[in-house]
């Protein structure tokens, strides 16, 4: 097996006086699609805002290829990370939110192409022809002038999963992407994260809360309970035979068709 | 009795130095409205608190005083000379305006999704790149319709300045009346008049600006 991706070692996370993960360890290996299951309120959501820096581990470390994003040495001794670290290290990050958070003021366009041409310096025709490129792939190739307002939640969700893919990350986050949707919306976004796992090389970890498609696309399913990992391993093992009770109690609010 | 022609072109005389003192105050108070808005965001302690004395200060203290206090009190206490009259209403006008208006910069920014940092911090956007074009140019769009509001109250508060000896449109109106008693009410009229004309442009701003406003801004 190669070196885990992401490596996350006895990450505790309190929100003032409740403490929301206990402990995780969890690896992620690389182009390893994994998907986060769990009640509300388990922590799940908090495990990925982590890795994207938008909320910083009480204990514990999180490595991303090997370094350390929380913590940097200086001196001999490791200290709180500051922007320069963690900018050096969340370009391997890439996040797709519940609320899409497009940016209303640019087209979709626009927001495909903003972050590269600001941190990477990339030529802008370049970018452009990618971003053209990038919409098309998932189905938006006509909407480009189109401001976020004029698109439906599905749509919107679709640019957001572009603009993310225009960083061309190592590992993919998806927030629960799909809660915030029509039912009728539901398909077109399952449909373009499925292809996006068939591709492969990108790792992918999912929170999410349709069991049918974690179990099709996911290569491991981890269920997280009381924020601690409560049973984890192959979606089959996971999601048709699960072990502990509290998984199963869980399960039963779903319906898994296999 | 005077005729209308004649109190007009009195009063004309007064329009450029109402104008004046308009349009500099108007860039004045914005620039310090920005600067001090930007700072009461800001996470430095120091710069929080200073601005934030600021703009108690001049919010909680009449306009009328403070043009007063830089015109006769600092010369007199401390030998402190802000310049020509024309500079000191504008300095007094903008600090205390841009204090009014620093609170719509700090409220609209603080209005922005933190959804939108978010995004922009998942896309590894500098701090100032988020700033720069995430944050102020959605922050702006929200502060545009309130700070056309303020350039109206703006344009008002001039008039104080002929408190302070200038020879603003109410400065002349005074001087007319004093000489042509029965003339006053004509003469108040017609500033009135001149004044809205002044206004008209300012609220067809905000108007313009409440519709752009409209436009572009997150809603989830």
């Amino acid at each position: 097996m190669d070196e885990p991706i992401v490596k996350y070692q006895d990450v505790h996370k309190s929100f003032g006086d409740i403490e929301v993960l206990k402990g995780i360890d969890l690896d992620i290996q690389p182009a390893e699609k994994v998907a986060l299951i769990g009640p509300s309120g388990s922590g799940k959501t908090t495990i990925i805002r982590m890795l994207m820096t938008l909320e910083e581990p009480t204990m514990g470390v999180i490595d991303v290829g090997g370094r350390n994003l929380w913590q940097m040495e200086k001196k001999g001794e490791w200290v709180r990370a500051d922007d320069s670290h963690l900018h050096s290290i969340r370009g391997d990050i890439g996040m797709v939110f519940q609320h899409f958070n497009l940016f209303p003021h640019m087209t979709i366009l626009e927001n495909c192409m903003l972050a590269p041409v600001l941190v990477k310096n990339e030529s802008k025709k370049e970018v452009k022809a990618t971003a053209v490129e990038m919409l098309e792939k998932v189905g938006l190739g006509d909407k480009i002038d189109l401001y976020p307002a004029q698109l439906s939640g599905g749509q919107k969700q679709r640019v957001a999963m572009a603009r993310a893919l225009m960083m061309r990350p190592k590992v993919m986050l998806f927030d629960e992407v799909t809660s915030a949707l029509d039912p009728e919306l539901v398909g077109e976004v399952l449909e373009v994260i499925r292809d996006l796992a068939k591709e492969g090389e990108m790792a992918m970890i999912l929170v999410t809360h349709e069991m049918d498609f974690a179990l099709d696309i996911a290569d491991r399913v981890v269920f997280l309970n009381d924020g601690v990992i409560e049973e984890e391993g192959h979606p089959e093992d996971i999601l048709v035979n699960p072990k502990s009770e509290r998984l199963q109690d869980f399960l039963s609010r779903f319906t898994v068709n296999r | 009795m005077g005729s209308l022609p004649d109190i007009f072109s009195t009063l004309m005389q007064g329009l450029k130095v109402t104008l004046l003192v308009l349009v500099l105050s108007i860039i004045c108070s914005t620039i310090i409205a920005l600067v001090a808005g930007l700072s009461r965001v800001s996470t430095n302690r120091l710069v929080t608190g200073v601005t934030g004395f600021y703009v108690e200060i001049f919010r909680g203290t009449s306009l009328i005083v403070q043009l007063f206090w830089f015109s006769y009190a600092l010369p007199g206490l401390f030998n402190i000379h802000l310049g020509s009259d024309i500079w000191v209403a504008v300095l007094a006008i903008s600090l205390n305006y841009g204090a009014y208006m620093s609170e719509i910069v700090r409220g609209s920014i603080q209005a922005v999704p933190a959804g939108q940092t978010e995004a922009s911090i998942a896309l590894n956007l500098s701090k100032f790149q988020r700033m720069r074009h995430i944050i102020i140019p959605q922050a702006v769009r929200m502060m545009l319709p309130e700070y056309g509001n303020y350039l109206i109250q703006i344009l008002k508060a001039t008039s104080l300045v002929s408190l302070i000896g200038l020879t603003d449109l109410l400065y002349y109106g005074n001087i007319y009346r004093s000489t042509h008693l029965s003339d006053s009410p004509t003469v108040y009229l017609l500033l009135l008049v001149m004044y809205f004309v002044i206004a008209l442009p300012l609220i067809g701003f905000t108007k313009k600006m409440e519709r752009v406003s409209k436009k572009g801004v997150a809603l989830g």
